[in-house]
């Protein structure tokens, strides 16, 4: 947490635009030489995505797609790539952020239209999945937010802010989880533990109620299912700071599987690394807490019995014992609770008596 | 007990009856009918001394003749043979008198077209025609001023001068009054003009509307279809009727003679052969046949197989190079396939199909094929949907030829016969004779490949070009982009990348 970890940021952007540079240099070069330049990357597709067990979390395989300008059809995606790439370049090296919907926009300066925001998206992936860097790297960052409260001392390395540092208590709905924060180097922190929720009425609770401070943690919403900068967040929370993280959704497959993605990533970011939280525990609301707190419940319909099988063969629920527990239970009680439904015993009873109760059980 | 009486009629006064069979129905055809009669002789005056023609045609306004009718003034001037004096108040002022009463290709074959427009002007205005003309080389010009006495169906001369023809002037000038609906008739009598102009390429056509209103038809050519040849009629065509008027006119005193001289194809050898096929005895006098005898010679000359088909010497077809060159000039496509048939016959008759087919240029997309019908040289303009051409047509698989109906498409059809075999009297559609309809529809079958040979080429270019856009167009941007992110200076050369793109197949671009 010494100026040691500052440099790091600024290192890792050094690597970002080191790593487009040389991008280019290799289409310049072999254009340079007479030849139709060509690219080539790991397959996307379904059939080569992969679990792997050692690193908890989606992989590709060895399957590779080749891009060629020889070939006419991938031409106008070939040079949307390089466009990408260069308008990244320009984004991190002027420290300038961008949202997808942006880069969308900003391509018709060039001549260079996208069809819709789905293929401009899809060419980003392109560029993450070559250089193995994500999105947030080339300052391109999506519409989600969502927020940290909590005792920690950060210290930005935005232009502007450079050194300037903000606790993160300093205001009562919490900072948003933004490119400022998330290019932000770590100085300080009492905390022992972060607790991420799912929705924004019980981040707030939790804040009015102090449990930052009873359970000396920090306090992450994730806004529904959590962005790739929240993700990658609470991977530097846990890695950097070494800080346990715990999560607590909905009882319901939707909200398990929000913790899951946080703790083992989704397929879609399979060709990343450090969006994951391997360590991180889901710390209900579990199907058995239904039962056990006997919890004002909502009935499962067609499309959550649907999802919970689909849940139980996949290869992240098949880790941990609990998962499958979680799901048979699910599937025998075949109903469903908010975090809310816990209001049925007061406003404070799911701080006063349920977190302690759970943060403890999943230690 | 009632008294019947039978009366003779003229022919001018059975016209005057029946003036719808030649087209003088109401007064926006009449006014229609006039104008064409009178250019179609115009055309055949100047085809027949092979002179290219030139055509000035001015309609102008008289006065009302009531709320929907008005009195116009036609005059129809020509460049063509012109008339000798003494046959010009016959010619004009008596149905029925004139030269198209022989076997050859003509454009009108009532022989009553321009006599029936002045017969209709003259029975709604009253108004005498003036008929100027001057033949080749003849140093006086002759005036006329006539009438029509329609019960004895002879003209009037009301005046006549003679001026001295001292700039060489050759042609005729007709110019009468007449009743009719310009407004109504104006978009069949342009669209009648165009399509004259299309067939006749060879023509300058000048119109000028009774508004003042300037339609010019330059030729784009000089060359000349070769004129039609007088033939005898062919054995298989003849009726009744006609054996009997070459029986009166014949100077030959036996059969074999008579077959020999008065029909088409037949020599010595056929002669002889048809006569021991009939047992009619060669040495027959022809003027000795009785009328039993003359209906069963009629019936036997049609039974008999082995006449030679008539040949096509009689028929004046436009031909393929002078049909592009009408389409070229009226239509302006993109492309053009013309096809000529071979002569063929139906019932003794020689005929010949012409088509083509025109795509683009300024062809209107317009759901559904414009098609032009022609007859011996003239625009079909009525009844298209009764017309053989129009069924043919609708009978091809144009799939086949990738050709849909939502394409910009033009199709032209050109029948040329002695006797084209028209429905009705008005003369507007033809008939579905199965000869006709094959010729025609191997015709469409030819230049429809043809255009799907060119639509294939066209595609295949297009797709090559659009290819070399996407080349032309990425590789630049690629090579831009790439020379920023790296941080050079120069971009790299892909002059090389584009041309070897184009060596790549690209033939026709």
């Amino acid at each position: 947490m010494e100026p040691k970890e500052f440099k790091s940021i600024t290192e890792r952007r050094k690597e970002v635009l080191a790593t487009l540079e040389n991008f280019g240099l290799r289409i310049y070069e072999q254009m340079e030489k007479g030849f139709f330049p060509f690219i080539e990357m790991p397959s996307r597709s379904t059939e080569n995505i992969y679990y792997d067990p050692r690193f908890r979390q989606f992989i590709l395989g060895d399957k590779k797609v080749r891009r060629s300008t020889r070939n006419i059809r991938h031409l106008k995606p070939f040079a949307q790539l390089v466009w990408t790439a260069l308008f990244s370049y320009e984004l991190t090296s002027q420290r300038k952020t961008s949202t997808l919907r942006d880069v969308y926009y900003s391509a018709q300066a060039y001549e260079m239209t996208f069809k819709d925001q789905q293929e401009s998206n899809n060419i980003i992936t392109d560029l993450e999945t070559i250089l193995g860097f994500s999105r947030e790297d080339f300052n391109i960052f999506p519409e989600e937010r969502s927020a940290v409260f909590g005792d920690l001392t950060i210290r930005y390395t935005v232009p502007g802010y450079e050194g300037k540092t903000l606790n993160l208590t300093s205001h009562p709905d919490g900072v948003m989880i933004g490119p400022a924060l998330t290019s932000a180097e770590f100085v300080e922190t009492t905390a022992d533990k972060v607790i991420a929720i799912e929705k924004g009425g019980l981040f707030t609770r939790f804040i009015e109620e102090n449990v930052h401070k009873k359970f000396n943690a920090l306090l992450v919403l994730t806004a529904g299912q959590a962005p790739r900068a929240t993700r990658h967040f609470i991977r530097r929370l846990n890695r950097e700071l070494g800080l346990p993280v715990y999560i607590f959704t909905d009882g319901d497959p939707w909200g398990m599987h929000i913790a899951m993605v946080i703790i083992s990533g989704s397929a879609n970011a399979a060709h990343l690394r450090d969006l994951t939280t391997p360590d991180a525990k889901w710390s209900g609301v579990w199907a058995t807490d239904i039962v056990k707190y006997k919890l004002p419940t909502d009935p499962l319909d067609e499309i959550d019995m649907k999802r919970l099988y689909e849940l139980q063969k996949d290869p992240r629920y098949k880790e941990d014992p609990l998962w499958q527990r979680e799901i048979k239970t699910f599937m025998k009680i075949k109903r469903k609770a908010e975090q809310e439904a816990f209001s049925r015993y007061g406003l404070t009873y799911i701080v006063d008596e349920y977190l302690p109760a759970k943060l403890e059980e999943t230690k | 007990m009632a008294q019947i009486t039978f009366e003779e009629i003229s022919a001018s006064d059975f016209f005057y009856r029946n003036r719808d069979i030649a087209g003088f129905t109401n007064p926006t055809r009449a006014i229609f009918a006039a104008i064409r009669e009178l250019v179609e002789n115009s055309l055949d005056a100047a085809e027949s001394i092979k002179v290219p023609p030139d055509i000035y045609v001015r309609l102008s306004f008289e006065g009302e003749a009531s709320q929907e009718t008005q009195i116009y003034k036609l005059r129809v001037e020509d460049n063509g043979c012109g008339i000798p004096p003494r046959h010009i108040p016959s010619a004009f002022g008596q149905v029925l008198y004139g030269s198209k009463y022989k076997l050859k290709q003509q454009r009108g074959t009532f022989g009553l077209g321009g006599k029936m427009a002045i017969l209709y002007g003259q029975i709604t205005t009253h108004q005498p025609a003036t008929i100027i003309s001057s033949t080749s080389p003849s140093s006086k010009i002759y005036m006329y001023k006539l009438m029509i006495d329609i019960q004895r169906n002879r003209p009037i001369i009301l005046d006549r001068k003679v001026f001295l023809n001292k700039e060489g002037w050759r042609g005729t000038v007709v110019e009468f009054s007449l009743e009719g609906d310009y407004l109504r008739a104006m978009p069949k009598i342009l669209e009648y003009f165009k399509q004259t102009a299309m067939v006749n390429p060879y023509a300058n056509i000048t119109f000028v509307d009774p508004k003042g209103r300037l339609y010019k038809f330059v030729r784009a050519t000089t060359i000349m279809p070769d004129p039609p040849k007088e033939t005898l009629p062919h054995p298989y065509g003849v009726d009744v009727e006609l054996l009997q008027r070459l029986i009166q006119i014949t100077p030959y005193n036996n059969m074999l003679e008579f077959l020999k001289n008065h029909f088409h194809r037949v020599g010595e050898i056929t002669a002889n052969k048809f006569l021991e096929f009939s047992g009619i005895s060669p040495s027959k006098n022809p003027k000795k046949l009785s009328h039993e005898e003359i209906v069963k010679l009629m019936q036997m000359l049609k039974k008999f197989k082995e006449f030679l088909p008539p040949d096509a010497s009689c028929l004046s077809p436009l031909g393929e190079e002078l049909l592009k060159t009408g389409v070229l000039k009226e239509l302006k496509p993109e492309f053009v396939a013309v096809h000529q048939r071979k002569p063929a016959t139906y019932a003794g008759h020689p005929f010949i199909v012409e088509v083509a087919i025109a795509y683009g240029g300024e062809i209107p997309q317009r759901g559904g094929f414009v098609i032009y019908r022609f007859a011996n040289r003239i625009p079909l303009l009525y009844d298209e949907a009764s017309d053989v051409s129009v069924k043919v047509i609708n009978a091809v698989n144009w799939r086949r030829y990738k050709v849909s109906p939502d394409m910009p498409i033009a199709i032209v059809v050109h029948i040329c016969s002695t006797k084209v075999p028209y429905k009705t009297v008005g003369k507007e559609f033809i008939a579905d004779r199965p000869e006709v309809r094959r010729e025609i529809a191997n015709g469409l079958r030819e230049v429809a490949r043809q255009l799907q040979r060119f639509l294939t080429r066209r595609e295949h270019v297009d797709r090559e070009r659009k290819r070399l856009g996407v080349f032309g167009k990425y590789l630049p941007k690629i090579a831009e982009f790439s020379t920023k992110l790296a941080g050079r200076e120069k971009p790299p050369d892909i002059e090389k990348l584009l041309r070897s793109v184009r060596r790549f197949g690209a033939e026709g671009v």
